[in-house]
């Protein structure tokens, strides 16, 4: 039996412990805001918090979560209001939206460790999470936003 | 993207006939109410000046789809008691916003408070909605018009209503932001109050339109997508998400190869895995297998995860079949050994063998684009359900109706116990338009006596199994004289054509293809010729977001650079004087007898709009000045689903050889724009998806198998790759009442030209084979 906390409620899970945290989440608890995209941690649509760091559920068998703490973005905030999320909706960044749980995730514990980022830390975080769309202009310019920042020269000439 | 399979079938087998859309079933047009009646004979009144018999008979637009088009408010308006406007789409969300589009529209129209405005999802019934093919960049484009009539005559109604219950006349009412006014007896009323009258009353006949001056969302830009709260918070619904009592899930082991087929299995071992609930085998039938499953062996489990490990442990003999020897290196001699020798000529204008024996000089260049996959980021899913002699389905589809078709011909169901839902969808890019997925998660639940079925893709189930993006050599001639500029021009395209999902075995590719950038190149040129010389197709062809334009814009473009360097001249100044002056081109005088299913009169090719945009990107990219070393500018412009882009690339090749794409303008002129904000995002992302195929991607076969996985071999573009500095320039013409163009696609085509433009002018080396990846490292 596997005992661990998913959005702050307890859980416990008596099946394949090598079974995915994704599959895990979406199939058995009905959380499906991870996402499935590759499933061999390459592109990070199904970003997310594993004690607190940004972890692809995908590879993550749910026996490595024994007894931590999950946080899926439908636990991000209770109201769906932090701030890369206000952000996101600011500068209508979604088109199809599919990824974009993931790379909400991702930017949110990109903040917590650097609440400041430069140019340079969102290539080298947010460079796991795709987006075929090609949102990418304006997820820079929200995890800008989201920081407090101003974006820097040459964000604000497409908005 | 036309994508009916009868019309694709007879367009196969007479690759040379005007498209057949007048044989389209004009039910659609017939079972509209009086409102419509307005709309069809004005549209006609305009489109029928100076047309021959023929010509008259031809349909256009949305009139020209299967089952055409609505207008009635009852099908698409519901306003709740307590003012709630619920506006149903018929049209597939796969990223391109048509849900707030269409919304907003109606919304105007009606004169409804945006924040009181909610969006339903249309099951897929083209009887009831109209044509509901979510592809070829046309929603608004068809639809724009009709979603305004329902609008404003739903507004009517309201006036009608409140009018009645005041006892006053209703010129004497007005609506504004959801409220009725009776100015003289100073009354007011919501919405709601007399929504329930106003549905009792028959539609009207008489629709005056909002005057474009007084639109409050249209071409305004200020509204965000309707679906951005459940995106960000992970409510949204996608095909992969649905959710029913008992569901089960679902994958399948597919051939490898396109026509090979299961000999035998055993699937002791995947038995043992805990979980599985059903393991059988699909027949794939004979191909081309157009939208049906291409067969396999399916496995069906309590979650997931166990039905990958089961699928896993399958041991599969396959019989390959007649495509097992396909080798992409070896074809793309085949295509370019094609490609040297004449072929069907599908534009012939003036004298080009003699023009070219006179020419001063003969530049002559072959241009190579590698199969491509969509990949959307959410691959194909859906869940089905079958039972009781009926079937329902919730899927992630473009086309809800031939998903429906589709399911009715592998069930044997009739019309009345088939029904598709359509889920938000993540991403779509051509590859949803097709449901065999969709067919598939209904045998699954068939199998399992009717519990509902989750079906899911792998990437690698993508990846190995798409509906590919054809492969192509565009071989270009062109005789110069002594200005420099073309006397002769020869364009060969050879390519594998998607009516070979439809239709055994054909070697060209159809009008639409030819018509996606090839026969109607839009220059001044005294003698063209165009020719399709014949290639065969050894997987499955599909569209892929801009489909044909892509090799043909990448051709083009590039050559029309190489023939300035030639000439020694600007490659944007040379581009503006080959398009030559502002005028407007009937494409049907240039061997163009598709124009992307629209009429020839509404929609001439205006060399002063692709112009416009060039001059656009020209401006925003501050075109002609000085670069540092290693870094240059490329332009490339061009004409697609009736609307026009230019990009141009800034970009810096580094000593290594790796290519930066730093900046990007990149300029559209769809006509009148509906919702500029998120056009500007459908630019983005063309730009990002551009350059993904201009640098990145390629999907390559040997032994008839495709030799990438996933997203480690099939590369597309991350945020390190993508530019700082994308300016999106929205060139506007045209009034609201007058044609629109697409926006989906027509960004897609002038990226990866711009960026090869620019490699040339920072490196002096020609980039004429995608993608670009370490050519320039060697």
């Amino acid at each position: 039996m596997i005992k661990l906390t998913v959005n702050g409620a307890a859980r416990s899970f008596d099946g394949d412990p090598d079974m995915p945290l994704l599959w895990y989440l979406r199939d058995e608890l009905g959380l499906t805001g991870t996402k499935f995209g590759c499933g061999v941690s390459l592109c990070g649509a199904c970003t997310i918090h594993l004690g607190g760091a940004a972890t692809r559920a995908c590879i993550t068998p749910i026996s490595a979560a024994a007894d931590q703490e999950v946080v899926t973005i439908e636990g991000l905030s209770p109201d769906g209001n932090h701030p890369v999320q206000v952000a996101w909706r600011d500068l209508n960044v979604a088109q199809c939206g599919y990824c974009q749980c993931g790379q909400i995730m991702q930017a949110a514990a990109l903040l917590k460790d650097t609440p400041k980022p430069s140019d340079q830390d969102i290539d080298d975080t947010m460079s796991g999470n795709i987006c075929r769309c090609g949102t990418y202009p304006r997820i820079r310019a929200a995890i800008h936003q989201a920081a407090g920042q101003t974006a820097p020269a040459g964000k604000g000439e497409r908005l | 993207m036309i994508h009916d399979a009868q019309l694709m079938a007879e367009l196969a087998a007479q690759p040379t006939a005007k498209p057949v859309l007048a044989n389209v079933s004009r039910r659609g047009i017939l079972g509209g109410a009086g409102a419509l009646v307005l709309a069809l004979s004005l549209r006609d009144a305009r489109a029928d000046e100076g047309q021959t018999a023929e010509q008259k008979a031809q349909k256009f637009g949305a009139d020209g789809m299967p089952h055409g088009w609505r207008d009635d408010p009852k099908i698409f308006v519901s306003i709740a008691p307590d003012g709630t406007v619920t506006v149903t789409n018929h049209r597939s969300d796969m990223g391109q916003g048509v849900r707030t589009s269409v919304a907003l529209t109606v919304a105007d129209e009606l004169e409804a408070d945006w924040p009181k405005v909610k969006v339903v999802q249309a099951w897929g019934d083209e009887e009831r909605f109209g044509n509901q093919d979510t592809d070829g960049s046309r929603s608004l484009r068809h639809f724009f018009q009709h979603f305004r009539h329902a609008g404003a005559a739903a507004r009517l109604m309201l006036i009608e209503a409140a009018a009645k219950q005041w006892g006053v006349p209703a010129s004497e009412v007005t609506a504004s932001n959801h409220t009725l006014t009776h100015a003289k007896s100073k009354r007011s009323l919501g919405y709601g109050a007399v929504a329930q009258a106003a549905s009792e009353l028959p539609v009207p006949t008489n629709v005056t339109l909002k005057n474009p001056k007084d639109f409050r969302y249209i071409g305004i830009g200020k509204i965000g997508p309707i679906d951005n709260f459940d995106i960000t918070t992970g409510r949204a619904v996608y095909g992969l998400d649905t959710k029913l009592d008992g569901m089960l899930y679902a994958v399948v082991a597919r051939p490898a190869v396109y026509g090979g087929k299961v000999k035998s299995f055993d699937d002791s071992e995947a038995k043992k895995v805990a979980g599985v609930v059903k393991i059988f085998k699909i027949d794939g039938g004979e191909i081309p297998s157009e939208f049906m499953p291409l067969g396999g062996v399916a496995v069906v489990a309590k979650n997931t995860w166990a039905a990958l490990k089961a699928r896993d442990a399958l041991k599969i003999t396959w019989d390959d079949g007649p495509n097992a020897g396909y080798d992409t290196d070896v074809f793309r001699k085949e295509l370019e050994a094609a490609a040297r020798k004449p072929g069907k000529v599908v534009r012939n204008q003036g004298d080009v063998d003699g023009a070219m024996a006179k020419a001063k000089t003969k530049v002559e260049a072959e241009y190579f684009v590698p199969h491509l996959v969509q990949a959307p980021m959410e691959p194909p899913a859906a869940v089905a359900r079958v039972k009781d002699g009926f079937c329902e389905a919730w899927a992630c589809t473009q086309g809800p109706q031939a998903a429906n078709d589709r399911l009715m011909k592998a069930l044997k169901l009739p019309d009345d116990k088939v029904k598709v839902n359509v889920t938000l969808l993540g991403g779509g890019f051509g590859r949803k338009s097709k449901p065999d997925y969709v067919v598939e998660a209904a045998l699954c639940s068939q199998a399992v006596d009717g519990a509902p079925v989750k079906l899911a893709w792998t990437r690698e189930d993508d990846i190995h199994h798409g509906y590919y993006h054809t492969i192509s050599v565009e071989h270009l001639e062109a005789g110069l004289d002594e200005k420099g500029m073309p006397v002769a021009w020869l364009h060969r395209s050879v390519a594998p054509t998607i009516g070979s999902i439809f239709a055994p075995d054909p070697k060209h590719e159809l009008p639409f293809e030819l018509g996606m950038g090839l026969v109607n190149t839009p220059f001044n040129l005294p003698n063209a010729r165009m020719e399709n010389p014949e290639a065969a197709a050894h997987v499955r062809i599909g569209w892929f977001r801009s489909v044909s334009n892509i090799p043909h814009a990448f051709a083009i473009q590039s050559f029309v650079s190489e023939l300035a360097h030639a000439a020694g001249r600007d490659p944007k100044e040379y581009l503006l004087d080959l398009i030559g002056p502002a005028r407007k081109i009937d494409p049907t005088s240039i061997g163009d007898v598709w124009n992307h299913g629209e009429d020839p009169k509404l929609y001439p090719i205006d060399t002063g709009r692709l112009r416009g945009v060039i001059e656009a990107v020209a401006k925003g990219a501050g075109w002609g000045r000085e670069m540092p070393k290693g870094r240059g500018l490329g332009i490339a412009g061009h004409y697609s689903f009736v609307t026009y882009t230019a990009v141009a690339a800034e970009v810096e090749v580094d000593d290594k050889g790796q290519v930066k794409v730093h900046a990007i303008d990149i300029a559209v002129d769809c006509g009148p724009q509906v919702n500029p904000e998120r056009i500007r995002s459908q630019m983005e992302g063309a730009v990002v998806m551009g350059m993904g195929l201009a640098l990145t991607s390629e999907i390559t076969f040997k032994q008839g198998r495709a030799q990438q996985n996933n997203f480690d071999g099939y590369e597309i573009i991350r945020i390190d790759a993508a530019p700082k500095v994308v300016r999106v320039h929205l060139v506007p013409t045209g009034s609201y009442d007058g044609p629109l163009g697409g926006v989906g696609e027509p960004g897609v085509p002038p990226v990866a030209p711009a960026i090869a433009n620019a490699v040339f002018a920072a490196t002096g080396r020609r980039v004429r084979q995608l993608p670009i990846r370490d050519q320039l490292s060697v």
